[in-house]
C-alpha cells in the first residue's frame, strides 16, 4: 500500500510544478492552448464530438426507425442500407446511430458520479489523515484489488437484466477506487506545500482551503479520473450488455453485439452487423483513450513529446 | 516485515469483504430467492415437496437460525471449500466444478498476463529510452487506441480473421472433444492450439498497460541524478538502461500489479466467453445464463481469491527487490 503510494506520489510530484505555474489568471487559457497543440487531445476530442452530435440528432442521420423489424432480414449492405439489416430485419445503420445515445449517456453519468465519489473520498482521505485515511484507503484499497468485472457481474446478475439507472449504479460503485487512489496521493503530495500552509495561517476553513485552494490545481487530474472513469464505464457496460447482463430489448451497441452473437452474425454473412458496434464501442473509447492520455502529458511535462534532434543531443551528451 | 503484514492485512480485509459480499448480496436482493429459483427450477421440470427447503438451504437461507449464526456458518463453510450443490451440473457439488475450470483459466491467464508483462515492459523500456525514436513515436500512441478497444469485440474480430475466414486455428472451446483427455501429443497439441486465439487477444489487449506504465516510469528515471552519475563514469549505455534505468523504472509496475491484473482478469471473462473456453470466466457467465447462483457465487469467490494470492505474491517479490517498501513499512 504504502510502496504504491510512493511511486504515484513520485510520478504525480512533478504534476504540480506545471499546476503551479498555471495557477491564476492564465491557466484555462493555457490549458486549452495546449490541449490544442496536442495531436492526442485533438483527435480525440473529434471523435468524442462527432459521437456527441450522433447522440443528440440520431433522427437527422438515420430517418429509419431502428427497431421496427419491416425490412428483409440479412440484407447485404446497399444504397437503401448502409451497412445492411439484422437477421431480425432492422436497419443496422439505423440502429448504430441511435445506439450511441445510452452508450455516451452511460459513460458521462457513471464518468462524472465516479469521480464525484473519488474526488471526495480521495482528498479527504489526505486532507483529514489519521484514522479517517486509514479508513478511506482501506476501503478503496479493498475494492480495487477485487476483480471489478466478475463483480458486476454478480450483481447484474441478481438484478435480473439491469435497467440503464441501475447499469450506471454497478459501474459507478465499481469505478470510483482508482481515481480515488491518484487523487489521494497528489493530496499528500500537496498538503505540505507553502500556499496551502498560508491559507491555513491565515485562518481559513478547511473546506475552503480544499475547494478554492487545493483544488484547482489538481483540475487535469481530476479531468484525466473523470475521463478514464467514463472509459471504464464505456467498456464495461458494453461487455455486461454484450452477455445478455443488460435490457436486451434496450438500444445500444453492446445490445446490438448480443443479438449478433446470438444470430451467430460472424458465421451467417452478417459481418457488418457484429463489426461495426465494437468499431463504435473502439472509437468512443478510444477518444476517452486518447484525451486522458493527452491530459497526462498536460499534468505531466516529463511525458511531453520531445523533438528528435533535442532528444538525440542530449543522449550524446 | 511492517510491510509484509501490512500487505497480509489487506490481503485477508479484502477476503474477508468479499465473503461478506456473497453472503449478504442473494439477502438483500428484493423478494424471496429460494421462491424465484423454485419458480424458475419448476419450469424445466416437476421438483419434489422438499424442493423449498433444500434451495433454502443450498442458498444458506434457513429463517430459523440467526443472520449471525448464518454468517458464521457461511465463513466455517467457505473454509472447507463448501459451496453447496450446482443447479446446471445436478447433483456435482459446485467445488468440484471450479477445480476442473481452475486449471484453464491459470494456464491461460497465468502465461498471458507474465508473457504481456515481460513483452510489454522490455518494449516500454526501449521506447522511452530510445525517447521520440521510430518505436517511441509509433507503439505508444497505438496503444493508447487499444487501450480503449473492447476485449471480447478484439476477441470476435480474431475469430473473423483467422477463424472465418482463414480457418487456420479453432474458435472454440479449450481442446479437440473428440480426443480424450490424456497427456500424449495429439492431445496436448490441440490444447494448445485452442490457446492461440485467446492467448493472443488478451496479450495485445494487455500488453499497452505494461507497456504505458513502463515507458512513462523510465522517462521519468532517466532524467535522475544516479543516471547522469553513470554516463559521467562511462558506463556503457546498455548496461545504464538495464541496470539502472531499468530496474529502478520496473518497480512502480510490479506495484501497480494488482490493479492492472484485475484488469486482465475482468477482461478474461470476457475473451473466455467469446471462445467458449472452459475457464473459470466461461463457467460464470455459464452459471449467469443458467441462474445458478451457488456456482456463480463460488466461481466469483474463486477468481477474487485467485487474484489475491497473485496480488500477495507479488507484494513479496516487491518486499524482496526494493529494500524502501521493507524500511518504509
Amino acid at each position: 500500500m504504502v510502496a504504491g503510494e510512493a511511486a504515484l506520489g513520485e510520478a504525480v510530484g512533478a504534476d504540480l510544478e506545471v499546476a503551479g505555474r498555471l495557477r491564476g489568471r492564465g491557466a484555462r487559457r493555457g490549458m486549452a492552448r495546449m490541449l490544442l497543440g496536442n495531436g492526442k487531445a485533438v483527435v480525440g476530442a473529434c471523435l468524442l464530438g462527432v459521437f456527441c452530435v450522433l447522440a443528440i440528432i440520431p433522427g437527422v442521420i438515420a430517418p429509419d426507425n431502428p427497431n421496427a423489424e419491416v425490412f428483409k432480414p440479412a440484407l447485404p449492405p446497399s444504397l437503401a442500407h448502409l451497412l445492411g439489416t439484422t437477421a431480425y430485419g432492422q436497419d443496422v445503420f439505423s440502429q448504430l446511430i441511435w445506439g450511441a445515445r445510452a452508450s455516451l449517456i452511460v459513460a458521462f453519468a457513471a464518468g462524472a458520479a465516479a469521480t464525484a465519489i473519488s474526488v471526495v473520498i480521495g482528498v479527504s482521505a489526505a486532507y483529514l489523515g489519521g484514522l479517517w485515511d486509514g479508513a478511506l484507503s482501506l476501503v478503496t484499497d479493498v475494492l480495487l484489488v477485487v476483480p471489478a468485472f466478475p463483480l458486476i457481474v454478480v450483481i447484474a446478475a441478481y438484478t435480473n437484466g439491469a435497467n440503464l439507472l441501475m447499469l450506471i449504479v454497478v459501474l459507478v460503485v465499481t469505478g470510483w477506487s482508482f481515481s480515488a487512489r491518484q487523487l489521494r496521493s497528489q493530496m499528500l503530495s500537496l498538503k505540505r506545500r507553502e500556499f496551502l500552509e498560508a491559507a491555513k495561517s491565515r485562518g481559513e476553513r478547511r473546506s475552503y482551503i480544499v475547494i478554492f485552494e487545493a483544488l484547482p490545481t489538481m483540475t487535469s487530474l481530476v479531468i484525466a479520473c473523470f475521463l478514464s472513469s467514463a472509459l471504464y464505464a464505456v467498456l464495461a457496460a458494453a461487455g455486461l450488455q454484450f452477455v445478455g447482463l443488460g435490457d436486451p430489448s434496450s438500444l445500444s451497441w453492446g445490445t446490438m453485439l448480443y443479438w449478433a452473437q446470438n444470430s451467430s452474425a460472424l458465421n451467417t454473412g452478417m459481418v457488418l452487423w457484429a463489426v461495426m458496434p465494437g468499431v463504435c464501442v473502439a472509437m468512443l473509447g478510444a477518444s476517452f483513450a486518447l484525451l486522458n492520455y493527452a491530459f497526462d502529458e498536460i499534468g505531466n511535462p516529463a511525458l511531453r513529446p520531445v523533438r528528435i534532434a533535442r532528444a538525440r543531443g542530449r543522449r550524446r551528451g | 516485515m511492517k510491510y509484509i503484514v501490512r500487505r497480509l492485512g489487506l490481503f485477508l480485509i479484502t477476503l474477508l469483504a468479499a465473503l461478506t459480499f456473497n453472503f449478504f448480496l442473494p439477502r438483500l436482493m428484493p423478494g424471496n430467492p429460494a421462491i424465484d429459483m423454485l419458480s424458475r427450477l419448476e419450469s424445466k421440470g416437476h421438483l419434489g415437496p422438499q424442493a423449498l427447503h433444500t434451495i433454502e438451504i443450498a442458498l444458506g437461507l434457513n429463517k430459523h437460525t440467526s443472520l449471525l449464526h448464518q454468517y458464521v456458518q457461511y465463513l466455517g463453510n467457505a473454509a472447507t471449500g463448501n459451496f453447496g450443490i450446482s443447479y446446471t451440473f445436478f447433483p456435482a457439488p459446485v467445488s468440484k466444478e471450479i477445480l476442473e475450470a481452475l486449471p484453464w483459466t491459470l494456464g491461460l491467464v497465468g502465461m498471458t498476463t507474465v508473457i504481456a508483462f515481460l513483452l510489454g515492459t522490455f518494449i516500454g523500456l526501449i521506447s522511452a529510452w530510445f525517447r521520440g525514436g521510430r518505436l517511441d513515436s509509433a507503439l505508444p500512441p497505438l496503444f493508447v487506441i487499444l487501450s480503449g478497444f473492447p476485449y471480447f469485440w478484439f476477441a470476435l474480430l480474431c475469430i473473423l480473421l483467422f477463424g472465418v475466414t482463414l480457418n487456420w486455428l479453432p474458435v472454440s472451446g479449450g481442446y479437440n472433444t473428440s480426443l480424450l483427455p490424456d497427456w500424449d501429443w495429439t492431445f496436448v497439441g490441440s490444447v494448445l492450439s485452442h490457446s492461440v486465439l485467446p492467448a493472443l487477444t488478451i496479450v495485445l489487449t494487455s500488453i499497452g498497460g505494461w507497456t504505458l506504465t513502463m515507458r512513462n516510469n523510465t522517462v521519468t528515471v532517466v532524467a535522475e541524478d544516479y543516471v547522469r552519475m553513470a554516463r559521467a563514469k562511462g558506463i556503457p549505455e546498455w548496461k545504464i538502461m538495464w541496470h539502472y534505468a531499468g530496474r529502478n523504472a520496473m518497480l512502480p509496475n510490479l506495484t501497480g500489479f494488482g490493479i492492472q491484473l484485475g484488469f486482465v482478469v475482468s477482461g478474461a471473462v470476457l475473451v473466455e466467453y467469446v471462445f467458449n473456453y472452459p475457464g473459470l470466466g466461461w463457467m460464470l457467465l455459464d452459471a449467469v445464463s443458467n441462474q445458478d447462483y451457488p456456482l456463480m457465487q463460488a466461481l466469483f469467490l474463486m477468481i477474487t481469491v485467485a487474484v489475491l494470492v497473485a496480488v500477495f505474491a507479488i507484494d513479496l517479490l516487491t518486499a524482496v527487490l526494493d529494500p524502501r517498501t521493507r524500511d518504509s513499512g
